[in-house]
């Protein structure tokens, strides 16, 4: 029997929201100051307006579902969820008043797309955007990667045991440190040192390579914080293409890298502990994978003939897989090319390399290599209890950071969840088939959107039809979130609706 | 009659000397794209705004320049170079440029770059300097909700009391 929620519920869950929409609203002060340092009048006031109605939907929440209990898991998972939508369409506000996205559901994409560091786009001539709101667009991927309940935890709350419920909710089920808070504050310190040595490399090489130091700099953080939270923004509408240079290419894949790793494994190797690397099992089925996926795509790449040489191969072929990889969407090629100059083969690897995705633990989204490395146990230990003889006792472990014994529990959840990826990859195919788009470019744009990578082979435009963005967006939304938080949503709807009082 | 001849004969002139200043018709940036391998290695002729910074290497400079729906490496020389004044970003409208050059699908020369080796460049029109002035709906908005912050604010306080 299902019961209808309690008036208590909605109470907790509206109290937690306010306090994040707060901690969102206070971020955007962040804009506000880059938009007085270059002089932006208008874009400065547009966040003004974006503070004001966070703030007031904030306080309004706080007020009347004032509380000092605590989180539940239905409520935490809840909050999380929820407070993605919410800090979407807050978030959208000063994109929408920039008058560079065409409707409100453009900029709602446009965020989305920011925050669960997808990258797609449907800007309107990025080339002309302020300082101010480009700052923004690469901060939300920076908000999004480490997680919205991530920045609320570390600063807003002083410690409360829902803290976990509604870190995990946000799909990070390893805690690095035994405390979630000190868990997330590490996460921010490790993003903080990256994002200052990365913009700093960034930057030099933007201005080797003739570009103003202001605007070199300026460049460098935001790609920085688009690589390392696997995002795939760019403050140009060329994206990589822009700067036409390979030493900014070869830096960027070097941060695509660092930026799917696991969080877990950066505190190792912070730690001296640098073996790790080469023992754990995300790292070995990443590198795995990307030599299969790359190998697809270098024959199909062969195949087509469109590039000759190695450094072509690199900047176009595997550049494009790893970001694909990674779940970044950064791009060397315009988004046409991927139809015009690449076969259906080479296009395959791409769509499963962006499918399967990084590190757990990590910004990227995607099925995770640790699930795949885990299916590849399991499917190990099967065929070893089929060869082997029957009373031999058969056990199967791997290394994540410590010795791990290969369970029914742990295989069960890692196959659940790759199975919930494949049906989204292939509904959003199916949709956009609906609208129609071919078979593989249905796919691709699907796949790129579910798995939070970005890469598009050109059907996000304005101009494609809203059915297929809320689709998008959806698609964003529980790619990241790892679908828990979004069934608990979903259920607690059906409660709402068909439970008994 | 002769006043006219003169104006008339003056009218031609001044055509003919537009006419040299002008390429052959411009083909678009989605165009391009969309038929890279039909117009590789081909003379051809775009048009757009000069956009973000002038890149300027050891051997040339690279500009980027966008038509309205997507933007186009041209790789040129310096000594063309020269003559951009604007480049275009959210205070500049940059300077509005006609190139002739040889189109790359995926350039030899730069990894693979899709590109326009330009050969000669026509300036035909000027950038300039965008003056911003405060939106007053948007001030106007941002002071009611301030507005409706303090009373909420107050509204708390009240309650506490």
């Amino acid at each position: 029997m299902i019961l209808q929620p309690l008036p208590k519920d909605i109470k907790i869950i509206g109290f937690y929201l306010g306090k994040i929409i707060l901690g969102i609203a206070i971020t955007m002060a962040l804009p506000i100051l880059c938009g007085l340092a270059f002089g932006e009048v208008n874009p400065a006031v547009d966040f003004i307006i974006a503070i004001e109605i966070s703030f007031i939907a904030g306080l309004f929440l706080m007020i009347t579902c004032r509380t000092d209990e605590d989180l539940n898991w239905m409520q935490g998972m809840i909050v999380v969820s929820l407070s993605w939508l919410v800090v979407m369409a807050l978030g959208a506000i000063p994109l929408y008043l920039s008058g560079h996205w065409k409707s409100f559901l453009d900029a709602c994409f446009d965020t989305m797309s920011g925050l669960a560091t997808t990258g797609l786009t449907l800007a309107q001539d990025i080339d002309h955007l302020s300082y101010t709101h480009n700052f923004w667009r690469h901060l939300i991927m920076f908000i999004g990667g480490q997680g919205i309940v991530i920045i609320a935890l570390s600063f807003f709350v002083k410690g409360f045991s829902g803290a976990f419920r509604m870190y995990v909710g946000e799909a990070r089920d390893e805690r690095i440190l035994p405390n979630v808070i000190h868990t997330s504050r590490f996460i921010w310190s490790v993003s903080i040192t990256y994002l200052i040595l990365g913009a700093l490399a960034l930057g030099l090489t933007g201005m080797a390579s003739g570009m103003k130091p202001v605007n070199a700099f300026f460049h460098g953080a935001c790609v920085f914080m688009a690589a390392f939270d696997t995002g795939g923004f760019a403050p140009q509408s060329q994206n990589i293409l822009y700067y036409h240079s390979f030493v900014y290419e070869a830096i960027t894949v070097v941060i695509m890298i660092l930026g799917a790793l696991n969080f877990k494994l950066h505190f190792h190797i912070w730690q001296g502990r640098r073996k790790e690397i080469f023992k754990n099992i995300e790292t070995v089925t990443l590198l795995f994978t990307i030599l299969v996926t790359f190998a697809v795509c270098a024959l199909g790449l062969a195949q087509s003939g469109a590039y000759r040489g190695a450094l072509m191969f690199f900047r176009k072929g595997f550049y494009q897989l790893i970001s694909g990889h990674t779940g970044t969407g950064f791009q060397t090629i315009y988004a046409g090319q991927f139809l015009t100059d690449w076969n259906n083969l080479a296009l395959s690897g791409v769509i499963l390399a962006m499918a399967l995705g990084g590190a757990v633990c990590s910004t990227t989204g995607a099925i995770k290599m640790l699930r795949l490395g885990i299916i590849f146990k399991a499917f190990k230990e099967d065929l070893k209890r089929i060869i082997m003889p029957e009373r031999a006792l058969v056990v199967e472990k791997f290394h994540h950071i410590k010795e791990v014994f290969l369970d029914d529990k742990l295989s069960r959840s890692a196959l659940m969840i790759t199975l919930a990826y494949i049906i989204l990859y292939l509904c959003g195919a199916l949709i956009g088939m609906f609208y129609g788009y071919p078979f593989l470019s249905a796919l691709f744009e699907s796949t790129s959107a579910a798995a939070n990578v970005g890469l598009s082979c050109g059907i996000t435009a304005a101009g494609m039809p809203a059915g297929l963005k809320v689709t998008y967006i959806a698609q964003m939304w529980s790619g990241r979130l790892e679908f828990m938080s979004v069934f608990t949503i979903l259920g607690f709807l059906a409660a709402f609706i068909k439970g008994k009082k | 009659m002769k006043k006219r001849f003169l104006i008339a004969f003056m009218l031609l002139g001044l055509l003919i000397c537009s006419r040299q200043r002008c390429f052959a018709q411009a083909t678009s940036s989605s165009e391009l794209i969309k038929n890279a391998r039909f117009y590789d290695g081909q003379l051809v002729v775009y048009e757009g705004e000069v956009i973000g910074d002038l890149m300027r290497r050891a051997d040339g400079v690279w500009v980027n320049l966008n038509d309205g729906p997507g933007a186009i490496g041209v790789w040129m020389s310096s000594f063309l170079a020269r003559k951009i004044n604007y480049a275009g970003n959210y205070k500049t409208r940059g300077d509005r440029l006609e190139v002739a050059g040889i189109f790359h699908r995926a350039c030899l020369e730069h990894g693979g770059d899709l590109d326009i080796h330009a050969q000669g460049i026509n300036v035909i029109a000027a950038g300039r300097e965008v003056s911003e002035k405060l939106n007053l709906d948007k001030r106007n908005l941002a002071v009611i909700l301030l507005g409706i912050i303090i009373l909420l604010w107050i509204s708390t306080l009240l309650r506490r009391k």
